[in-house]
Formats: structure tokens, sequence, C-alpha cells
């Protein structure tokens, strides 16, 4: 098949069938030279920014949402075009027909809906209201069925967070077809999967499949509708660079349209779209003033990109983020590298638009990455505290060269695996109901296999461990249930139509679940076999708390003998996981990822043998609980490294915070020194760090002025955040955190 | 346990970044023989204190982070003084040098022996620290002569050992023009010196005086500021 608007390009099976990464791969021209090149922010692009800065001030001042249209639901068409300076935007596309005004989306639920609105003094419409009277949404069908021990566990926060009550998210579509074949051929190639299912017999899972083509082909045509509403036909493939990053633009906003997704990730976009940039400056139609400026639009989009979530909701999760990931760099199977020009344009958006939580920027690592991208990355890190960096060298054996990450830390082929979201439980709450037998003491809840509290006045290692097992391997059925509950109401009723119309037909699912407690849970276990733990019991005979006494190894000081109790209980979670059936027959995964939610997950967990005393924070995703290190950064990282990527293929998140004077006492100092750490955390095929850099006086400084540091961009668990949209609580403990400093 | 001689440690730093060139791990020898004024370990100074290790335990310690070292990292032996446990540093060294860990000692010089000889032969880089420029401040706030350091540096310069001159800016006692130019001298007269670090005095360790109940000799004296340390630096140019 052949195009004009493919002119130039090599040609290669990506033109027989849908397949973005041959293109990728037959077109790229990899780029292993410097940041020198880089063209800085145009007047155009800086005066855009300016109108934007204000309307995040403005944003701020009515409480975080600035409008909400709560009489149209949100949907491809729904909305009149939107602007935020007709005239001056490269790049086009509002979610609504006003910037940062948010729709509101009751697929998911109609609860979180209202709540919302009503938190920020709006009242959902009637018309609303009407129209989903007599529909079901997602939230309804899933308490239609969840049973009393489901609820419970919810209720008990042994499990928690769980998408249902919202959409689910983590899907990434593969928005770059859109602009490499246009619209008609995918909704052609669409219409050839529905016809080949003719011949099959129809069982259940035919007609779902089915049914979901029929509404991908048609979602594609509203993606059509859409992007002529903004004066574009995208029915052909993109002419130029513009038009490629407008396009991929068009088919992600379609999706936020669409969804209000926990997690809205982008994929894997810079590479594709420095092929049309390379083309672009060869037939001399762009420079790289011009190219950025395309870039920056584009990003400046991904920016103001709003749903509308309950105060709750933003309270756990620090502000309203859509974790809008776009992985950046990475290796090809071939040994060429996936950088290009174009990692290092949307890298340097950082410094074009400033510092900023969203997009998500997640750097690929490899320690065979050019080494001057390695020290761009390691200077925007030091700079701006906004990207992330996550192990190529162990994803890429499993997910070929042209994965992304959706929201912090989980992988998928872009386009051909989709993934189940599946939130967290609580393992070191876990501990505490296994050894009071089936007791949740914080929330006086009944659950589990029900026995007598464990007796005596030392805790016995192997008594504790075994039970803790028997409780570990309850759960795990009950959440892979729970998960199976979920995502088959979620499909039925909540059905991502248009990202699910740019994966293959044929997409592979992960069910993603995870765990939070990790460090607490391994703490506490080796205090009690290393030190004496005595229980106190309160009047009912149910341990409250712990009496703990002599030393005991803690995770975090590269210390085999608790690390790999840490590392024991990812695998003997996984396992059990495995044991009961999916939903769709996804594959079961395991994430150590807490977000910022490690703040409520200890306020609902009473005191553990660790030490740790009633409500008090975990420490984030897979990080060694605050402070409890001795031997300073690298065994702190040496430890989170000795987690298996295997057993927990949806991530392990690691978030390290340092001085930078502890880095280095100069700035090539500490770049090549942050190289360093970041090659060595990698090659002991660790999988995932954040990276801060900065002072606890300057976070200590906008705590107490948070208008003095509007834009200040901090990592915490999987993604970043604006430092003052954390509750209070949460920047309380940010503070706390371990920085590493000169000692 | 290896045979060899036991070391006496005060502590280890898995992610050292200003004790030589790189990301290394530094390992804090317990027990030294000097009382300088500014020192700002004077927890370490007590040669019965620490933890005995022996030295193949030191470098598979180290061994764990030597993915982290890239090209110019690798361990540090500082203090307390490692030279008063020479043997200890030089088996060490010796065994680090088997598994190509790149070695670096940090020291005031100020002993000299047979035994000190030996693990110059096994060190890569020498931080030598010299506190003041002129022999009557040395004398005052160190409690020696300054012949020691001057010597040790010339022994340095003869066998070709790489040496970083570092010296700790303390205002009023050597944050002057003749001292800089002193010490400029100092460095011009031995091609061995690479690279020189002035370090700010800093004032973090009251704590540990505190702690261990004793003075704080320099516990009046004000840190320096940014901006003088870029003027003193300007002087080393």
């Amino acid at each position: 098949m052949k195009h004009e608007n493919w002119r130039g390009f090599n040609v290669g099976k990506w033109q027989e069938s849908i397949d973005v990464r041959n293109f990728i791969q037959e077109n790229y021209k990899e780029y292993t030279g410097d940041d020198r090149f880089l063209a800085g922010a145009t007047d155009r692009t800086s005066a855009l920014m300016k109108k934007v800065q204000s309307l995040f001030a403005l944003e701020r001042q009515y409480g975080g949402v600035l409008d909400i249209d709560t009489v149209n639901v949100s949907s491809l068409t729904s909305y009149a075009p939107g602007y935020i300076d007709k005239g001056n935007e490269i790049i086009v596309g509002m979610q609504t027909n006003r910037p940062l005004k948010r729709g509101v989306n009751p697929f998911g639920g109609m609860r979180m809906v209202r709540q919302a609105c009503e938190a920020y003094g709006y009242k959902l419409s009637d018309t609303v209201e009407q129209e989903f009277r007599f529909r079901t949404t997602h939230n309804d069908g899933v308490f239609r069925v969840y049973t009393d021990e489901m609820r419970a566990a919810r209720k008990c926060h042994v499990i928690t967070g769980l998408p249902d009550a919202y959409g689910r998210g983590r899907i990434i579509g593969d928005y770059r077809r859109v602009a490499l074949y246009g619209v008609d051929r995918l909704i052609e190639e669409k219409e050839l999967d529905k016809a080949s299912l003719a011949g099959d017999v129809f069982t259940a899972d035919r007609i779902k499949l089915d049914e979901e083509l029929f509404q991908q082909i048609k979602f594609l045509g509203y993606l059509k509708e859409m992007a002529k509403m903004y004066g574009f036909d995208i029915s052909q493939p993109a002419a130029d660079t513009r038009e490629a990053v407008q396009w991929t633009y068009f088919a992600y906003l379609a999706a936020i349209k669409e969804q209000n997704g926990a997690a809205m990730s982008l994929g894997r976009v810079s590479t594709f779209f420095d092929i049309y940039i390379e083309r672009d400056l060869a037939e001399g139609k762009l420079t790289e003033a011009e190219a950025q400026e395309i870039i920056d639009d584009f990003v400046m989009k991904l920016r103001i990109a709003r749903h509308l979530r309950t105060p709750e909701y933003n309270e756990l999760f620090g502000g309203d983020p859509m974790w809008i990931t776009e992985a950046v760099g990475g290796m090809g199977e071939d040994g060429r590298t996936l950088v290009t020009k174009s990692s290092f344009r949307i890298l340097n958006t950082l410094y074009t638009l400033g510092s900023s939580p969203e997009p998500n920027l997640t750097v690929l690592w490899s320690t065979s990455l050019p080494e001057p991208f390695k020290r761009y990355c390691a200077k925007v890190s030091a700079d701006t505290d906004s990207i992330q960096y996550e192990n190529d060298d162990v994803m890429r054996p499993i997910y070929g060269d042209d994965y992304a990450i959706a929201c912090c830390v989980s992988a998928m082929k872009v386009g051909k695996q989709m993934q189940f979201f599946g939130a967290r439980c609580n393992l070191a709450k876990l501990l505490l109901i296994a050894i009071n037998g089936g007791y949740d003491t914080t929330s006086g809840i009944h659950i589990g296999p029900q026995m007598e509290p464990i007796k005596g006045d030392k805790l016995n290692f192997d008594e504790v461990y075994n039970r803790y097992n028997l409780y570990i391997s309850w759960l795990s059925e009950l959440y892979v249930n729970t998960m199976n509950v979920i995502h088959y109401m979620h499909d039925k009723y909540a059905y991502e139509k248009i990202q699910m119309a740019l994966h293959d037909t044929d997409v592979h699912r992960f069910m993603a679940f995870g765990i939070a407690g990790l460090s607490v849970a391994a703490d506490s276990l080796s205090a009690i076999k290393f030190a004496d733990v005595k229980p106190v019991c309160d009047e009912k005979g149910y341990i409250v708390g712990f009496e703990t006494e002599g030393d005991f190894p803690k995770y975090g000081n590269d210390d085999d003998r608790v690390d790999l109790i840490a590392k024991e209980l990812t695998h003997t979670v996984i396992t059990e996981l495995r044991k009961t059936p999916t939903y769709r027959n996804a594959e079961h995964t395991l994430s150590v990822l807490t977000i910022t939610s490690n703040v409520m997950y200890g306020k609902n967990t009473g005191a553990t043998p660790d030490g740790r005393k009633a409500g008090e924070p975990f420490a984030p995703g897979a990080n060694p609980m605050h402070n409890r290190e001795e031997n300073g950064a690298l065994a702190s990282l040496n430890s989170v490294a000795k987690l298996s990527y295997d057993d927990c293929r949806d991530g392990i998140s690691n978030t390290f915070s340092i001085t930078p004077e502890a880095l280095g006492r100069d700035e090539d100092e500490r770049i090549t020194n942050l190289v360093s750490i970041l090659d060595g955390y990698f090659a002991k095929k660790a999988h995932h760090i954040n990276v801060n850099v900065l002072n606890r006086e300057t976070l200590q400084k906008a705590y107490e002025d948070p208008e003095a540091y509007p834009n200040l961009t901090i990592r915490v668990s999987g993604y970043a955040v604006n430092f003052n949209k954390l509750s209070r609580e949460q920047q309380r403990e940010v503070i706390s955190r371990t920085f590493h400093e000169v000692i | 346990m290896s045979g060899g001689v036991l070391g006496r440690v005060h502590s280890v730093q898995s992610m050292g970044t200003l004790d030589g060139p790189g990301v290394r791990f530094v390992v804090f020898l317990q027990g030294c023989n000097l009382r300088c004024k500014c020192c700002h370990n004077p927890d370490t100074w007590d040669i019965t204190g620490g933890a005995e290790f022996s030295a193949d335990q030191i470098v598979q310690k180290a061994e764990r982070f030597r993915e982290y070292f890239g090209e110019k990292g690798g361990i540090t032996i500082s203090g307390g003084e490692p030279l008063l446990q020479a043997e200890f540093c030089a088996e060490v060294f010796k065994k680090c040098h088997e598994k190509g860990i790149n070695t670096c000692l940090d020291t005031s010089g100020s002993v000299m022996n047979d035994k000190v000889k030996a693990l110059i032969d096994l060190t890569d880089r020498v931080l030598l620290d010299v506190k003041y420029t002129d022999g009557a401040s040395y004398r005052e706030n160190v409690g020696c002569g300054i012949e020691k350091p001057l010597e040790f540096l010339d022994y340095l310069n003869k066998k070709g050992i790489a040496t970083t001159i570092r010296q700790v800016i303390i205002p009023t006692k050597n944050d002057n023009a003749e001292n800089m130019a002193r010490l400029k001298k100092i460095v011009e007269n031995h091609a061995v010196v690479d690279k020189v670090e002035l370090l700010p005095f800093k004032k973090i360790c009251q704590v540990k005086y505190d702690n261990m109940g004793i003075t704080f000799p320099f516990g009046d004296i004000p840190e320096p500021t940014p901006d003088q340390m870029a003027k003193l630096n300007n002087m080393m140019k």
C-alpha cells in the first residue's frame, strides 16, 4: 500500500499492516550527540505559556477547579471547540469548550461525579441526572455483584483504591496510528477483523468481541468528526510534523474526552515524531526552533488536561494527576539506541515551558544509552526534579522495544497489550489481621479465616510467618475475584472504545495487582525474627501494640537477612494470586507502588512490630522506611534492587531524594555521579527510580509559603506532583523522608 | 575470617561523592593522632572505639557497590587517621587492586614509616589535608609541626602518586591571601598535585561535641560564606 503523505519514508511491512514499530525501525535516525542543538522557547511559546500560567493561578484561586460543565456528558463530540488563544496555537484541541473547564463523565459511577460537582460548588444538572437514571454505570454493576466479604475488605482498607467507582485507566491507545495511517485505514482494518469473526461459534467471548469491534469502529468515526470540528480532516495519514503531532494529539484527546481513567498515559511518541521532523528538516520546511515550538505546544496541551475528581481522590493522589506518561529513550532490539533529537526536545520542554509534573516524562534507561543523553537526563533531573527512570535493560527482553509505561511503572507493548488496573492491598495491615486471627483492630471488622489471636509473651517467627502466609493465600483469592468483578463490569458499562480501537484486536491483557507496606511488613517480620517482640493486648485479648526489644536488621541497609524477607513476600503474593483464574485470562502481575497513598495506608494501619506507631505513614512504594538506613544511599538502593522484576512485573517503585551538595561539589561532578548511580542501580537489575535533587529547606519553605513556590515539582512514588497540590499531611510526610545528605 | 590484621572501623558510607573522584565507598577508620580544633569527627578520635573488621570483610562490602563506581569511582579510606592502621589499609587496597577497584586515601599525612610507604604504593590517589600553610598556625590549631605533611607530600611527589590537596577554610584562621599564596606555592612545587579543594568549615558537628560532653574549640567561628569561598577559590587559579 502507498500513500502520497508517506513520501520519502523507507518502505516496510508497516505499509501492509498496522505496525508502528516497524515504521519507526525502518525510518528513525538515532542521535548520539549532546543537547547543544536545542532551541529555546520562541516569543509565541512564551506568551502562550504565560496565559496558561495565569489560568493555573486562577484555577488555584478557585480552589483547584476552575469551572465544570455540568450539563454535557463528556465524549468526543459533546463540546464546541475550545482554545487558549486561537490565533496563536499550533496544536489545537480542548477537552471541553474552554481550557481547564472540566467535563462530567458518569460512566464510571454517578456518586463520584455528583460529589465532585458539589465539592466545588456546582450541582450536576438535571439533564445528566435524568439521562443516567435508567442507565447502569460501572459502579452500579460492581456493587450488584460484590459479596459481603469483598465489601468488608474494602471497608477495613485491607484492599483499597480499587477502580470500582471510577474509570480504571492504565490503558494506552497507540495514538500514533492515527498519524501514520489516518482514521479511514484504521476503520478498514477493524472492519476486516470484525468480518473475520464470521465463521466462529457464537460463544459469549466471541459475541462480546464482536460488539466491542462495533463500538471501536463507531468511535473511530466520532474521532474524525471531533477533528472536523477543529477544521481538520484526519481520515488520511499526516503529511508533515505539525499534522503528525496534531493527529496523535487528537487521538489522545478523544481518549481523555471519553474516559476519566485513573491514569491516562500517552505512550512513546517522541521518537515517532522525530521521523516527521527529520523529513521536514531535510525538505527545508522546518527549522529547529519551529520543531521545538510544535513539541512545546503539544506538551502545553498535555499540561492543561484535567479530569473532574472528588477532593478525597485528589487528596489521596496529591493534586489531580492524569499520569500522562511518555516513555523516552531506551535501546532498540538491534542495538541502536532509540534516542533521537526529539527525545531531547521533549525533555527540553522542562526548560522552554518550566518544570512540571505532567506529562510524566519517563526515561527508559539502559547502561548502553549514549553518554551525552545520560548526562542530559541527569542535568534535567538535577535542575527540575521532574523526570523518572525505568530500566530498559530489564523490560526490553520482555516487552521488546516499542513498549510504554502506563501510570507510573506499568510496562506494556504499545497497542498490543493492556492492563486491568487493580490498586493495591495493604500487606502491613494483613500481618496485623493475621496476628489477631482475622480481626482488624483499626476498623473493628472481622475478616478472613477466624481463629484465636496469637498467644504468648513473645511472638514466634515461624508461628507468625506460617499464619501470615495463610492469610496472604486467603486475601489473594479474594483480591483476584474482586478484580474479576470490577473488570467484567468496566468492560460491560464503561468500555474504552477509542483506546481499544487503537489496539490490535487480539490484545494481551494483564491484571495488575499491587501491594503497599512492603518495608513495614519486612521490618516487622525481621523484628520478630531477630529481636524480642512482645505483644500488647487490649481488654478483649486483641493485640493492639508491640514492645520490641533489641536490634534487628532493617530493609534499606543491603542486609540479606531482611531484604530477602521482602523479596520472598512479593514472591509469595504473586504465586498465591496466580492460583485464582482471571477475567478474560489476563496475566497476573504485581506492583510495589503506593503513589502518595502511603500516607493514607499508614493512617488506617495500627502499630506494627517494627516500631512504627499506629497511624504513622508507610514509606512510599518499595522504599525502605524513613531514617532506618545506616550505610548511606547506595545500600538502600541495593536493598530495593533485590526485589525481583519477575515477581513484580507491574513495577517496583523507588523514590530517591538527595541534596545537591551530597551529589558532588559542582554541576559537572553532580551530573557524572548521578549517571554513575543510575548506571549502577540499573546494572543491579532494579526497575524504577524517581530522582529528586533538592534540599529539605526548600520544601520547608514551600510548606510555609506555598504561593512563593507555585511550580515546585517533586517526584513522589511513580510520578511527579506540584508540591503545593499535596495535602498538608502529605507535605509533612515528604519533608520527613530520608534525604541523602552530606554527613 | 582471613588471617590478616584487623582494622578498627568507625562507619562506612555506601555513597561517597565528596571524598575522591566519582562515586565511592568510604570507610571511616577509628582513631586519630591529631586533635585539630576544627575537627568535624571527634567521635573517630578514640583508637579503642569502633568495630573490628577484616580486610576481606571491607572489600566484600565495597564490591557490593562496584556497579555504581563508573569510570572514576572506587574505595576511599578516611578517618580518623588511616595512617595509624597503615597495614590494614594496605591489605584492603591490595585486595581492591586485585579486583580492579580504584583506591583513594584521605589523610593528614602526619605519619611516615615503612608500613605507610607500603600503603602509598597501593594508593591510586591521596587526598592530603594541608590544614594550614604556616608552622605557627599548624602548631597552634593541630598540635604538631607542619613538617610531616610537607614531607609526606614530597614523598608522594617522588613516587608520582596523584594527589588532591584539600584545605578546610576557617574564617579568621586561614581565609587570607597570604595563606592562599603559600598554598598555591605548595601546589606548584609538587607536580603530582592535580587538584585543589577548598572546603568550607562546617559546624554541623557541634552536636557530636555536645553528645561527647566536650567543647568544640572552633564553636564560635562562623562558617565562611559562598562569596568568600568563591573569592578564595579564585585566588587559587
